[in-house]
């Protein structure tokens, strides 16, 4: 399998043997649970649905209960499908951690839903520069010329403007994995990953 | 799922001697040398602690030769083999910045007691 889901606990540090500190992002990856087989010849596509966190069985709806009863494990909270080259290797109810999907100093590709931050203006939305703040100015936040008067007589679709920011799915591609601690499932990866403490991140390899 | 960050970075925190500000410390450091590993002294007076938990670090100041070489070592490094307090200052300040502007008799810090 190609991937995992995983919590991410927050940031730290760690040391290299040649006293480097390292910014490192941790995440409890698993246990997962393997729910299901996507098949050819069901669903036209090869697949594992892998499922991570338990929830209590009266919060699932029946459509979701079956399913479960199904594989044999209880009620999980989160669930996706990763490719998989052999599915006999990963049979329904199979329990899994960091250590069998990932290993150290390989590259992953990490996606999670990035901290929402609202309605934003352009200044924190787009790194607009911010107008001068005295001397009287009304200019201090505001975005500025969005384009020409008569011709073309509109604002192109794309400008940059105030809105939503955040709350969005967002990929980081290539982070470093600096360790995998299988016994507790934690992953070790290089840099920041996107969303807040307790987030349900998904991590693919590149 | 009982791990958090904080028991983590205890996995990795050592234990640290009592610095402050204004001690002279022989802070003795790890170096490698082709493929032979030995370790290195550097004696100096504490300028500032920075920091709290795993990122914090040290600046320590000495006078080698004529030239002041100030070092700042990261205290949960495992690089640093052992912090020895040689002698212990008393200063007013928690980051005697001042201490890079006077030389000789002026630059004496006097003994703390308590």
């Amino acid at each position: 399998m190609n991937g995992i889901l995983a919590k991410k606990l927050g940031m730290t540090q760690v040391f290299t043997d040649e006293g480097e500190r390292v910014p490192v992002t941790v995440l409890a990856a698993g246990p997962c649970v393997v729910i299901r087989h996507k098949t050819l010849d069901n669903d036209g596509y090869e697949a594992v649905q892998v499922g991570f966190g338990d929830k209590k069985e009266f919060r699932a709806n029946k459509a979701e209960l079956g399913n479960f009863k199904k594989s044999g494990v209880g009620a999980k909270q989160h669930l996706l499908e990763f490719a998989a080259e052999d599915l006999a290797q990963w049979p329904v109810g199979k329990e899994f951690g960091a250590a069998d999907i990932l290993s150290d100093d390989e590259l992953v590709d990490v996606s999670g839903v990035s901290k929402g931050r609202g309605f934003s203006g352009t200044i924190r939305r787009h790194n607009f520069a911010m107008g001068p703040q005295s001397h009287g100015t009304h200019n201090i936040r505001k975005p500025g010329s969005i384009g020409a008067n008569s011709y073309p007589a509109r604002v192109f679709p794309g400008k940059k403007g105030p809105g939503q920011y955040g709350n969005k799915k967002t990929t980081v591609k290539n982070l470093q994995v600096v360790k995998v601690d299988g016994e507790r499932n934690l992953v070790f990866l290089k840099g920041a990953v996107p969303g807040p403490k307790n987030g349900i991140i998904v991590v693919r390899k590149s | 799922m009982s791990v958090n960050i904080e028991t983590l970075n205890q996995e990795t925190t050592r234990e640290l001697v009592p610095v402050r500000a204004g001690d002279t410390v022989t802070v003795n450091i790890k170096v490698v040398e082709g493929n032979k590993e030995r370790i290195q002294p550097f004696k100096g007076v504490v300028i500032q602690k920075k920091g709290t938990g795993l990122g914090s670090t040290l600046t320590v100041r000495k006078i080698s030769g004529n030239v002041a070489v100030e070092r700042i070592f990261p205290m949960h490094s495992p690089r640093i083999e052992s912090i020895e307090i040689d002698h212990k200052g008393k200063v007013r300040q928690a980051r005697i910045y001042y201490m890079r502007k006077l030389r000789g008799r002026a630059a004496r810090i006097s003994e703390r007691t308590r």
